[in-house]
């Protein structure tokens, strides 16, 4: 295919020109990659190329599980492995990922990049703490072998690394054992944003998966209020004895116009949400795919966002008072303007190792935000208030976060630069991220 | 369960032939795998035996070289005391463009996918035949059902294989060889890395459970993913003066 047209672009829709290039051997195609890119399940720019390269390294067809050792759970799997095949494939066995996103269409090479987080980070941590070892193309052209023994630096800075530090090959880590397919659930509709954060607390001492979501366009007295779920992996008395069949598939087959999403629709859309958990209190068994990945039921919603496409803001704040930085946050919100669809909270446990690792004890706010003439400003407002609070934003959904506040934001970043100008001094390996906000040449 | 097939996979490293491994290790079948590279194969092999049954062995075979077939469906059959099911999904793609410009390319592919498929089938046959039948699953394509523009030589080497495949079946399956032709529509597999991909472009995963579903139930022929078979319907049926119009 020519390639001089093409668009690549994250989650959110918002492309530069450029193309991904997929190969099963991963050795040979990283030899003189830029980046590598799993499923470009994060929303911004970090897995799109510098502007002088264009190609990224697509990783998906490297799928294979390379071994998996059933006394310490410790399975070996190429990069492109993605949560979704080691779902279908394992969790028959008994065995399901330490830590997942929301969505189950990442690979393993995205999770440690991005260090990612989950329902469980309060007391599973992300997913690097769970990684024992893994292979790495590094810009010298070296193959290397990288642990918390082994190459330690070079392990710590490419957990949450964004791609930043090397081609990851493959990975070695920690599956977990669940007592069934099946989830406990139980839910609470919580009255304001308060009681929400307090509810989180209370369901995070019971519970191993807690999350939330908030109505972030109620005002007033009514501000934050919002449903909570926490769960559990069923214990086999209480599931079961079937595996849960696969639920149906549906897809946004077109985008939709970009008036379809306005501020009147989103109310509508958060008013339904919140009525729906009519009772106060609910409990029962849920499909696993319904708890961890609600928005994999509808393949392709970005479309949703219309052709300028959309970001997802999320910021964590650290504990202490969090009511008063989580409500100054949401006021910004209301007050530029930029309804959200979806307003994700959840607190999050201690600090990982990985240098640039996203989450830190406290409480992490995702939004929604469809793009129009006034992001950019309400993107900067957000990021002065976080930046006042210390909080700090997450790579894997930014796109228009501005350098000097992430300088700001990111006291660790010193210690990144100098772990990556060791293994990489010339910056051969970037991308339209670290352009855009380490300063790397295009 | 049904006592587990022997089956020996020839192309089970990359695409829809993984897909396949994956499927029938997991539900119990034994595996023999044929490759090209010993260290590719083995890799297969242990992504198999994760989450089925381990394949229980593999040799070389170069579909380039049919000096090696004998032995290599030797080695199989030795290593899966007698195999009853044999799997062809091993096949070479190259854009009209580039087999127009390079003859060389051209002559490989045709060889590839026409000549020496055929002379692996026969091989593969005779030792079936020899102890009364089985199954011979080969992929074919729906891009050897008519001529044109965009596949015109690729199309013409399994058209070649089709026809073969429908006349072996014809004449063998009263002796107990259960034929199926595979005429998979677009599949995103490395492939068609880079190809512009239609509306209806499928999962190797997917065409993975139609095949095994087809073997299973001795059917002859089976297009995948599912609607490609309806597609292939109208395109069979579309006059020569459109065919010549149209682009795809
Ligand atoms: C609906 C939805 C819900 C989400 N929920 C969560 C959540 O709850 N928690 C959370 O933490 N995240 C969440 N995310 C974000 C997502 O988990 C991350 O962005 C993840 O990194 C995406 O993985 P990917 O394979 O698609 O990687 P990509 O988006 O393709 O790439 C992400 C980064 O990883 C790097 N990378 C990928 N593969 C490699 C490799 N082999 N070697 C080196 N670098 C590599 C890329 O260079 C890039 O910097 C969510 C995303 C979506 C769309
Ligand atoms: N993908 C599609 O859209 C599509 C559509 C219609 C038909 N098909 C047909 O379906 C079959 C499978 O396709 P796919 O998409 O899965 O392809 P793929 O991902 O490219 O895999 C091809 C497989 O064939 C093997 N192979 C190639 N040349 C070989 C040779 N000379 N000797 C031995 N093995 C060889 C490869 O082995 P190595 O690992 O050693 O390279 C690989 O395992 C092919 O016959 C193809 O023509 C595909």
């Amino acid at each position: 295919m020519n390639h001089s047209e093409s668009v690549l672009s994250g989650w959110g829709r918002i492309g530069v020109l450029g193309h991904e290039r997929r190969s099963e051997n991963l050795r040979e195609a990283s030899r003189d990659a830029v980046l590598s890119r799993g499923l470009g399940r994060s929303y911004g720019d970090s897995a799109l190329p510098p502007p002088s390269a264009r190609e990224v390294l697509g990783t998906a067809l490297a799928d294979r599980l390379l071994g998996f050792d059933e006394g310490t759970g410790i399975l070996h799997a190429e990069a492109g492995v993605s949560i979704e095949q080691l779902n279908r494939r394992m969790l028959p066995m008994g065995y399901f990922v330490p830590v997942t996103p929301g969505t189950q269409f990442v690979t393993m090479g995205g999770a440690v990049a991005a260090d990612v987080h989950g329902k469980n980070h309060h007391v599973a941590g992300c997913f690097g703490e769970h990684v024992t070892r893994m292979t790495m193309r590094v810009a010298s052209g070296e193959i290397v072998s990288v642990s918390p023994n082994e190459n330690a630096d070079l392990f710590w800075a490419t957990v949450g690394g964004m791609g930043l530090t090397g081609h990851i090959l493959d990975v070695e880590f920690a599956m977990k054992r669940v007592p069934s397919p099946w989830i406990y659930q139980e839910s609470w509709r919580v009255p304001d944003i308060d009681a929400y954060i307090d509810a989180l607390a209370e369901g995070a001492k019971k519970f191993d998966y807690t999350v939330g979501w908030i109505d972030c366009l109620s005002r007033g007295k009514n501000m934050g209020r919002g449903i909570l779920m926490a769960g559990d992996w069923a214990k086999p008395e209480q599931a079961p004895s079937r595996y849960p069949s696969p639920l149906p598939k549906l897809s946004m087959p077109f985008e939709l116009p970009s008036f379809a999403l306005n501020p009147l629709s989103i109310k509508a859309f958060n008013f339904g949400f919140y009525w729906k958990h009519l009772a106060q209190h609910q409990q029962g068994l849920v499909h696993w795919q319904t708890f961890f990945y609600p928005l994999d039921m509808i393949r392709g919603w970005n479309k949703m966002y219309g052709p300028r496409g959309f970001t997802q803001y999320q910021c964590v704040l650290p504990a202490g008072d969090q009511r008063r930085s989580a409500r100054r946050v949401l006021d910004v919100l209301s007050r530029e303007g930029g309804a959200s669809f979806l307003c994700v909270i959840k607190d999050c446990g201690e600090q990982g190792q990985g240098i640039l690792s996203f989450p830190m004890k406290g409480i992490s706010i995702a939004l929604d935000i469809p793009v129009n003439d006034r992001t950019q400003k309400l993107i900067d407002t957000l990021n002065e208030v976080v930046l006042e609070e210390n909080g700090r934003i997450y790579l894997a959904k930014d796109q228009f976060t501005r350098p000097e506040h992430f300088a700001a934001m990111e006291p660790r970043l010193e210690k990144f630069r100098q772990v990556r100008d060791r293994w990489d001094p010339t910056h051969k390996i970037r991308s339209a991220q670290s352009v855009r906000l380490l300063g790397d040449r295009p | 369960m049904k006592t587990p097939r022997k089956i020996v996979l020839l192309g089970a490293t990359k695409g829809m032939g993984r897909a396949l491994s994956r499927v029938l290790s997991a539900r119990g079948d034994l595996l023999f795998l044929l490759g090209r590279d010993e260290e590719d194969l083995a890799k297969t092999q242990a992504d198999c035996a994760v989450t089925g049954s381990e394949p229980v062995g593999f040799a070389l075979c170069d579909l380039e070289d049919p000096t090696g077939f004998d032995a290599a469906l030797g080695a199989a059959d030795l290593a899966l005391g007698g195999f009853d099911t044999v799997i062809v999904t091993a096949g070479m793609f190259a854009t009209q463009d580039a087999l127009e410009r390079d003859p060389v390319l051209a002559a490989r592919v045709l060889t590839v996918n026409f000549t020496n498929t055929v002379v692996f089938c026969e091989f593969a046959r005779k030792m079936l035949l020899a102890r009364g039948g089985g199954a011979l699953c080969v992929f074919s394509s729906v891009a050897g059902e008519r001529g044109r523009k965009p596949i015109v030589i690729y199309g013409a080497s399994k058209a070649g294989l089709s026809q073969y495949l429908e006349g072996l079946d014809h004449k063998f399956r009263a002796s107990g060889l259960r034929v199926l032709t595979v005429k998979p529509g677009f599949v995103h597999t490395g492939m068609t890395e880079g190809l512009k991909a239609p509306p209806f472009a499928g999962e190797p995963e997917d065409v993975a459970r139609t095949v095994v579903h087809a073997i299973d139930a001795g059917k002859a022929v089976v297009y995948a993913p599912m609607p490609w078979a309806p597609i292939m319907a109208v395109i069979r049926a579309l006059p020569r003066f459109v065919m010549r119009k149209v682009g795809f």
